[in-house]
C-alpha cells in the first residue's frame, strides 16, 4: 500500500529566512524518510537509476534505509557518488532521477534527493571507512576544484593513484565555494565532504593559477595525466550602456563577495558589498534566483528582469517558488536596454516590454521588442546574472589546446583533449550545466585516464 | 602559508615584504602582480611584486586601509594565509625605442622592474618619479640603475623640481621623439598622464590599480571601460591603453566602498 503523496520537507519560514543565510530546506527526521522510503516499490527493473548522471543504485539505497540500514545505504551511494550531502541538496532531481520514477507516472514520485541527503548528513561526519586501492604512485594533476575535479579526484584516488588538485582561489569547491549560497548549500557541508577528499590521500593546493603559477607542460613534466576542470567562471556582460556604473555586479561578483568572502558579515569580514534597497537582477536562471534570494537577505526589495515568459525561465522549479515566497517580484517579457546614473552610481534601469515571436533553432520562442514600451524601473543596485563562458586564462597560456570558438575545450569519446595525457570534463566542455553533470564527467574522465595509463586506450 | 623572510620600512607607512614564494617567484615576469588575503576573514588585494627570484617575492606596499595596515604589523616569521599568482597580463619583450616612464608615489615600486625590463629589451628609458615630498620619494637609484635619466618631481618641492609630473612630460614630449610612455601610480595620475600625451599622439600604457577580488577574470569587480568595450584588468591588464580607458568611469568605481573602507579602518584601529 504506497502513499500516493511523498512526505513534505520542514522548510523555515520566508518572513523568518529572509532575515538570515541559514539553510531553508531542513532535511527529513529519521521518522520522516523512513515513512518516504517506504513508499518506493522496489521496481524488478528500476528506471531511476537511469535517470541518474552518476547511476547511484537508487532502489538498492531506498531498499538499505526501509531496514534502517542506514550506514549501508550511504556507503551504497558512495560507490557512485563521493558527495551525497551536496548532490541530494542542489540536484535538479525533479529532471533527473526522480523524473524515471515509475511513481511520477501515477502521483509523486519518491523523493529521492531528500533521502540521499538524509542519509548522508546522518553519516557523514562518522569516521569513513572507505575502500581505497594499494598505492599505485602514479601522480596526476586535477585542475580545479569544482565538482567536476573533485569527481575525477575522487575516483583516482580510490583507484591507488596519487592525486593533486590545484585551485586558483584560496577555497576549494569552485561553484559549490563561491556561487550556490549558504542558505541552498551549507558551506560546512562543502568543506566537510571536501575533507572526506583529502582524507583519501588526495593533495590540495590552493593559490595556484595553471597557466600562470603553472604551465600546462610544467604539469605534464610532473604528472602522469591532467584532468582539466576548470569550469565555465568568465561572466557574460550585457554591453550595454552605462554597464560599467557603481553598483552594477555581476552575479560572479555579488555572489563570490557574499559566498566566498562572507561579506553578508561585514564588518567581522573585511569585504564589503553594496545593500540596495531596490535591486534588479538580470537573468532568470538558477544564478539569477540565488543572486536576488541573496539580495533578499541583505534587506533589499527585489525585482527579477527578464526577456522572456515563465515557461522559458531556466531556473528551477522549486528556486522561483521560493523566490516568490520570499516576496521576489518577477517583471517577465521585460528586456534592460540601459542603466542611468547620477555621481556615477546607479540610478535607474531603462527596460523594453517583449512579445514572443517565431521558435528559434532551439524551438525557444524568440523574445521581440514591442516598439515605443519603453519605461523606467528606478533601482539603487544591479546584479546581472546572463550566464558564464570559459576563462580565457588556459587558453591564452595553452594556444595549442583545440577549443571551439566559445573557448570550450574539444574533446574525444574518452575525454581526451587534443593535448596528450589531457583530459577535460565538466562544464569547460559542455558549457554551465548542473553539479551532477559536472560529477558525472569528472568520473567518466577518471575512467578513461585510467585506462589510457594502463594502456588499454592509446591516446 | 607564506612566511615573512624580511621587513623594511621604506618611507612612512610604505613597507617593502620579502615572502618565501618559490613558486610564484619562478613564474612571475614583469607586469604581473599577486592577489594577498592578509588573514583569515580577510579581503582579496591586489599588490605589485617588486623583485622576484626563485624562492621568493618582494612587495612594496603603503598602509592605507585596513588590510595593509594589517599587513604593515606582521613581522619576520609572521606567515600570510593566502598568496595567489603571479597573475595579470606580461609586459610585452619589445623595443620600443625612448620609453618614457612616469612613477607617482608608491607607483615607483612597479616602475622599478618594468624598467629593468624595458632596459633589457634595448629600450631607451627617461623616468619621471613624482611624490609628496622629500621622504617620500622612493626607488631614485634603482631606477637610476636602468633609466637614461632619472627626473624627481616632489609637490611641495622639497626635492627635484616642485610641482606635478605632467610639467616635465609635458617638455620631453615638445623636446623629443618618445615612442611610448608608461605611467604607474594614483588613478588621477595616470589619467593627467594620458591626457598630456594625448595631443601628442605617444602611445601611452598605464597600470591599472582597479578593485579586485578574483584577480582571475571570475567577478568582473575590476572591470573598465576601454574604447567602445569593457575589459577586466586583471586578464587584459593590469597595462592597458591610457588613450582608451573611460577614466570618469575608472575613477567611481574606485571609491565605492569608501565607506565601508573607513568604517573597517576605523573598527580595526579602535581594536589595537
Amino acid at each position: 500500500m504506497a502513499l500516493k503523496d511523498r512526505v513534505p520537507m520542514q522548510e523555515q519560514n520566508p518572513e523568518i529566512r529572509i532575515t538570515n543565510f541559514d539553510e531553508v530546506a531542513l532535511g527529513y527526521t529519521e521518522e520522516e524518510a523512513l515513512i518516504e522510503a517506504s513508499r518506493c516499490l522496489q521496481c524488478p527493473n528500476p528506471t531511476c537509476i537511469n535517470g541518474c548522471p552518476v547511476n547511484i543504485d537508487i532502489k538498492t539505497f531506498i531498499g538499505l534505509l526501509q531496514k534502517e540500514k542506514f550506514t549501508e545505504g550511504y556507503y551504497k551511494i558512495k560507490e557512485k557518488n563521493n558527495f551525497p550531502a551536496m548532490t541530494g541538496r542542489v540536484c535538479p532531481q525533479e529532471s533527473q532521477c526522480e523524473a524515471s520514477c515509475v511513481l511520477a507516472k501515477t502521483g509523486k514520485p519518491i523523493a529521492i534527493g531528500r533521502l540521499e541527503r538524509f542519509l548522508a548528513d546522518r553519516e557523514m561526519y562518522k569516521p569513513q571507512s572507505q575502500a581505497v586501492a594499494k598505492a599505485n604512485h602514479i601522480p596526476i594533476a586535477c585542475v580545479g576544484t569544482g565538482p567536476s575535479s573533485l569527481a575525477a579526484a575522487a575516483d583516482m584516488a580510490k583507484k591507488g593513484y596519487e592525486v593533486h588538485l590545484f585551485e586558483a582561489l584560496h577555497l576549494p569547491g569552485g561553484v559549490l565555494s563561491y556561487g550556490i549560497p549558504e542558505f541552498r548549500l551549507p558551506k560546512k557541508i562543502v568543506n566537510h565532504e571536501i575533507m572526506l577528499l583529502t582524507d583519501l590521500g588526495v593533495f590540495l593546493h590552493t593559490d595556484v593559477i595553471v597557466g600562470k603559477t603553472y604551465t600546462l607542460d610544467q604539469l605534464l613534466h610532473e604528472f602522469r595525466s591532467v584532468f582539466l576542470g576548470t569550469g565555465a567562471g568568465a561572466p557574460v556582460l550585457l554591453n550595454i550602456p552605462g554597464e560599467n556604473l557603481n553598483g552594477i555586479y555581476t552575479a560572479n561578483e555579488f555572489l563570490i563577495r557574499v559566498n566566498l568572502m562572507r561579506a553578508y558579515r561585514f564588518p567581522e569580514f573585511d569585504t564589503p558589498i553594496k545593500k540596495g534597497k531596490n535591486v534588479v537582477v538580470v537573468g532568470a536562471g538558477n544564478v539569477a534566483m540565488d543572486s536576488a534570494r541573496t539580495a533578499r537577505r541583505l534587506g533589499a526589495n527585489v525585482t527579477i528582469v527578464y526577456r522572456r515568459s515563465r515557461t522559458e525561465m531556466p531556473a528551477r522549479a522549486e528556486e522561483i517558488h521560493h523566490a516568490e515566497e520570499e516576496g521576489i517580484e518577477m517583471k517577465l517579457l521585460t528586456n534592460p536596454l540601459a542603466f542611468n546614473g547620477k555621481n556615477g552610481w546607479v540610478e535607474s534601469v531603462e527596460v523594453i516590454s517583449m512579445e514572443l515571436g517565431a521558435p528559434d533553432e532551439r524551438g525557444r520562442r524568440r523574445p521581440v521588442p514591442i516598439k515605443g514600451s519603453n519605461y523606467i524601473i528606478p533601482c539603487d543596485e544591479v546584479i546581472t546574472a546572463i550566464g558564464t563562458t570559459p576563462n580565457p586564462i588556459l587558453k591564452y597560456s595553452v594556444p595549442n589546446l583545440e577549443v571551439t570558438e566559445h573557448g570550450n575545450i574539444v574533446v574525444d569519446d574518452h575525454c581526451q583533449t587534443n593535448i596528450p595525457n589531457v583530459f577535460a570534463g565538466g562544464d569547460i566542455v559542455t558549457g554551465a550545466a548542473t553539479v551532477i553533470e559536472a560529477l558525472g564527467a569528472g568520473k567518466k574522465a577518471s575512467l578513461f585516464m585510467d585506462k589510457a595509463i594502463n594502456g588499454e586506450i592509446i591516446s | 602559508m607564506f612566511e615573512i623572510r624580511e621587513k623594511i620600512l621604506l618611507a612612512p607607512q610604505i613597507w617593502k615584504i620579502n615572502v618565501y614564494a618559490p613558486h610564484i617567484g619562478s613564474a612571475y615576469k614583469p607586469g604581473n602582480f599577486v592577489i594577498v588575503l592578509p588573514h583569515e576573514q580577510g579581503e582579496r588585494i591586489p599588490l605589485t611584486v617588486f623583485e622576484a627570484d626563485k624562492e621568493s617575492i618582494t612587495i612594496v606596499f603603503q598602509e592605507i586601509g585596513k588590510s595593509t595596515k594589517y599587513l604593515g604589523k606582521l613581522n619576520v616569521g609572521d606567515r600570510i594565509p593566502d598568496i595567489m599568482g603571479p597573475t595579470g597580463h606580461p609586459f610585452p619583450n619589445e623595443n620600443f625605442g625612448h620609453v618614457v616612464l612616469v612613477g607617482g608615489g608608491v607607483g615607483a615600486a612597479t616602475a622599478v622592474p618594468l624598467a629593468k625590463h624595458l632596459h633589457s629589451n634595448g629600450n631607451h628609458v627617461t623616468a619621471i618619479l613624482g611624490a609628496r615630498n622629500k621622504e617620500l620619494v622612493l626607488f631614485e637609484k634603482e631606477l637610476g640603475d636602468f633609466c637614461n635619466e632619472v627626473i624627481v618631481t616632489t609637490d611641495d618641492g622639497s626635492y627635484g623640481r616642485k610641482g606635478v609630473v605632467t610639467v616635465p612630460l609635458h617638455e620631453l614630449l615638445e623636446r623629443n621623439r618618445i615612442d611610448m610612455v608608461l605611467a604607474i601610480g594614483p588613478a588621477v595620475m595616470m589619467k593627467a598622464v594620458a591626457e598630456t600625451t594625448k595631443p601628442f599622439n605617444v602611445k601611452t600604457m598605464v597600470s591599472l590599480n582597479s578593485i579586485m577580488v578574483c584577480g582571475t577574470g571570475m567577478c568582473g569587480a575590476c572591470r573598465v571601460g576601454y574604447g567602445d568595450k569593457t575589459v577586466l584588468t586583471c586578464i587584459e591588464g593590469p597595462e592597458l591603453d591610457g588613450h582608451k580607458v573611460d577614466w570618469d568611469t575608472l575613477l567611481a568605481r574606485l571609491k565605492m566602498y569608501k565607506d565601508e573602507e573607513a568604517m573597517s579602518l576605523s573598527l580595526f584601529e579602535k581594536e589595537d
